[in-house]
């Protein structure tokens, strides 16, 4: 088979996708807003446990990473290939300091014995219960949306080298910053549903 | 010799690298067929053990937990391995590209990718029967709170399910880019064949409504491997948003089956009447509305799980609206075949198998539908048989129809056309004598899913059973006389049905490359005056 390029329809598929991406997250921001119909006074209780000012750094460390994967799809656009590539080793940085901050943030609550099924919340409110049942479910799956995104930009710096993605084809880098801007995006949903309730 | 011919034509590396690792569309499209065949083959026998317990009221030779298990297997493997991807995936990647003049689908790489994820998740559901704490049993529906509980193996099998989802996003993903990009010179869209469009409409149901399901599985079994609660009232959550979220996938999901066995349909019956199809554009029309309003109904299964009334109406009336696309389809068809010249070929006679068996399971479907009625069949066996005359009498038989009418395409060779004429008429006759008896049961109060029932079912249980042997030996028959005939049947001419669509023109089976030049389209689908035949 010759190699068949068609930008526009690696766009669209990739467009496509991140819908299905969309819908995945939707169906668990339904059941969020239905529980949270149900339990307004327990969830606003839950969230005052989460931890706002971790909550907030790793926000703008998602933006930033956000931004340098635009500022990569751009220099490699301009045809700068090692610009495009320190940029992206800035995005991976950024998504490992993400998952750092989220790694310590569960682990403190872990250690003082909040998560779904321990014995120190077993008589709590049921909506207090709830709220941290997706709580986990929901960063738990955005979490590792960032671990793919960051195997997804490693892929993608290794096309460069190879240059199989160059200046003149650069689909995959740009796809892959879609991808990423999706991932920031939901965070950017989860943060005020979860941390800023009250 | 015609089998080895064309994209068939053995290589020079291993079969493995040949077929397995392939990205020629044609040649994943021929793996998807065997393995659905093979699938289907393993449901028939478990569908059989089913009948065969049955017969006689009481535990005969498998018990209650056996049963349940039996029944479960054979709802996964017949949704989810078997007539999800039968169509779209295995004859859409065949003749999707071929009807479109172009060279492969849009990412070929993916579409190897999807055939994997479809190996791969088939044999995680096969595997979770063995491992584990036993065979799942909760049925093909998984509901809560049972599937949160069962010992059984339930996290595996979900987790198959998830990765087929997955591999039929794909596959749709990459039929909605391959239309809108890779059609031929002067193939608008007005002149795309029907079935082209009806795998254009099922692929956004492919895309929009699968995440829903692989979210919910996800949650089976976060639930049950972290206890997370979401769906225990007792910790805030609610069972019933489950039947919810499972039902937003699975009701889209059955047009998945439906409409590109329709789109089939659609394509057989102008090539065996000579004449165009009557209303084109009312057809697509019809399916993109099912596509679109099929995606607005799934409560209906739900009238009796304790939704507010208000919310029972509407649905109940929005499920009347999208009957009305499907029927409308039924009278294209029937208005296509007045005054046609009609040749009664296999194919057609599988298309019309096709269209009855369809109304019957269509119209016991506004039964289910109306809330009042449905209250008094649910999860009965007027369920099972309302189901199975749509998607075996349906689906099915869309498939079937599409194998013979492609056999000399894909095979280059012709089939026994008056045995395969025998099987369908002992097909039509043993579905019939299968699922009409399941009416009449669930109208008298046999509710579905047991083992065991009261004396008073016997007769009609046994009326099933006798169909299950009729509906075996017509599909032994067909598929004695297919297999037969891909070896031994007679070469068949590149356009034996004298169609007017674009695989045709090629031969068979069709060359690795498709096209040597590019097609330049000129006229539409279904203008047979147009018909050459090139041989
Ligand atoms: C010879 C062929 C078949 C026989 C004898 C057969 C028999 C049965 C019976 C008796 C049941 C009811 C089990 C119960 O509720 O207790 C059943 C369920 C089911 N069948 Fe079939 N069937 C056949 C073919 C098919 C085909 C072709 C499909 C799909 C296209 C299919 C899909 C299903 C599904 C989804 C269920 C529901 C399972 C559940 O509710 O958990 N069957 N079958
Ligand atoms: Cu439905």
């Amino acid at each position: 088979m010759t190699e068949h390029r068609d930008y526009h329809g690696a766009k669209m598929g990739m467009w496509l996708f991140l819908f299905t991406e969309v819908l995945l997250f939707g169906g668990l921001f339904v059941l969020f807003s239905v529980t949270f119909g149900r339990f307004p006074q327990e969830f606003h209780e839950a969230s005052q446990l989460l931890d706002v000012t971790m909550g907030t750094t790793n926000t703008v460390v998602l933006i930033t990473s956000s931004l340098f994967a635009a500022l990569a799809v751009t220099a490699l656009q301009k045809g700068d290939r090692r610009l495009a590539e320190i940029f992206i080793g800035l995005t991976v940085l950024l998504a490992c300091c993400f998952l750092v901050i989220k790694y310590f943030e569960w682990t403190h609550k872990f250690h003082v014995g909040i998560y779904p099924g321990s014995a120190a919340i077993a008589d709590w409110a049921p909506g207090k219960q709830a709220f941290f049942s997706l709580y986990y479910t929901m960063t738990g799956l955005h979490g590792l949306h960032v671990v793919i995104g960051m195997a997804v930009f490693g892929w993608v710096w290794m096309q460069i080298r190879v240059e199989k993605c160059t200046p003149e084809y650069f689909v995959a880098l740009e796809n892959a910053g879609l991808y990423w801007h999706l991932v920031d995006l939901i965070w950017i949903y989860l943060f005020p549903l979860y941390y800023l309730i009250t | 010799m015609a089998v080895d011919a064309g994209f068939m034509t053995p290589g020079n590396r291993s079969w493995v690298r040949e077929w397995l690792f392939t990205i020629d569309h044609k040649r994943i499209g021929m793996l998807y067929l065997w393995s659905v065949l093979a699938f289907f083959t393993v449901g028939v026998f478990l569908g059989l053990i089913i009948r065969l317990e049955l017969f006689r009221p009481g535990e005969d030779f498998v018990g209650p937990q056996a049963y349940n298990a039996i029944f479960t297997l054979h709802g996964v493997i017949m949704i989810f391995l078997v007539v999800i991807p039968s169509i779209p995936a295995a004859f859409g990647n065949i003749f999707l590209p071929l009807q479109l003049g172009a060279e492969d689908v849009a990412f070929p790489r993916l579409n190897m990718f999807s055939f994997w994820l479809y190996v791969i998740g088939g044999g995680t559901a096969l595997v979770s029967l063995f491992t584990g704490g036993g065979a799942p049993d909760t049925g093909w529906t998984f509901y809560v709170p049972f599937s949160a509980q069962t010992t059984t193996n339930v996290s595996a099998a979900v987790a198959g399910v998830f990765i087929l989802g997955f591999s039929s996003i794909l596959t749709g993903l990459n039929f909605i880019v391959t239309i809108h990009r890779l059609r031929a010179p002067g193939l608008t869209w007005t002149r795309l064949t029907l079935f082209a469009w009806s795998l254009y409409a099922t692929a956004w149901i492919q895309v929009l409504a699968t995440p829903i399901l692989s979210i919910t599985v996800v949650l089976i079994v976060l639930e049950r491997m972290l206890g997370m609660g979401i769906f225990d009232p007792a910790r805030g959550g609610d069972p019933i948003l489950y039947q919810h979220l499972f039902w937003i996938y699975s009701h889209p999901a059955v047009y998945i089956m439906i409409l590109p066995a329709m789109g089939v349909i659609s394509d057989i019956i102008p090539v065996f009447c000579r004449k165009s199809i009557f209303g084109y554009k009312t057809i697509v029309g019809s399916s993109l509305a099912i596509a679109f309003a099929g995606s607005l109904v799934w409560a209906h299964h739900m009238f009796v799980s304790g939704m507010s009334d208000t919310a029972v109406m509407v649905f109940s009336l929005l499920t009347f609206i999208v009957a009305v696309p499907s029927a409308v389809k039924v009278f294209n068809w029937l208005s296509t075949m007045y005054k046609g010249s009609i040749r009664p070929e296999p194919p057609l006679i599988y298309a019309l198998g096709f269209i009855f068996l369809f109304a019957m399971g269509g119209i016991t479907g506004l039964v289910l539908g109306s809330a009042g009625t449905d209250m008094h069949v649910h999860d009965t066996y007027f369920v099972v048989g309302h189901f199975h005359y749509v998607i075996f009498g349906g689906t099915g038989f869309g498939m079937f129809a599409a194998i013979h009418y492609w056999f000399p395409k894909m095979y280059g060779r012709m089939y026994d056309r008056k045995q395969a004429t025998i099987a369908a008429v002992l097909l039509v006759i043993g579905l019939n004598g299968l699922y009409f008896p399941m009416y009449l049961l669930g109208l008298a109060g046999m509710p579905r899913r047991y083992y065991d029932y009261l004396p008073q079912f016997t007769e009609l249980h046994q009326y099933s059973t006798y169909g299950s042997w009729i509906t075996f030996a017509g599909l032994a028959l067909m598929i004695y006389n297919l297999i037969r005939s891909r070896y031994r049947g007679p070469e068949a001419e590149r356009n034996p049905w004298q169609a007017a669509t674009l695989e045709w023109t090629l031969p068979s089976p069709p060359p690795t490359h498709n096209f040597d030049r590019e097609p330049v389209v000129t006229h539409g689908p279904y203008d047979f005056g147009e018909v050459r035949d090139h041989d």
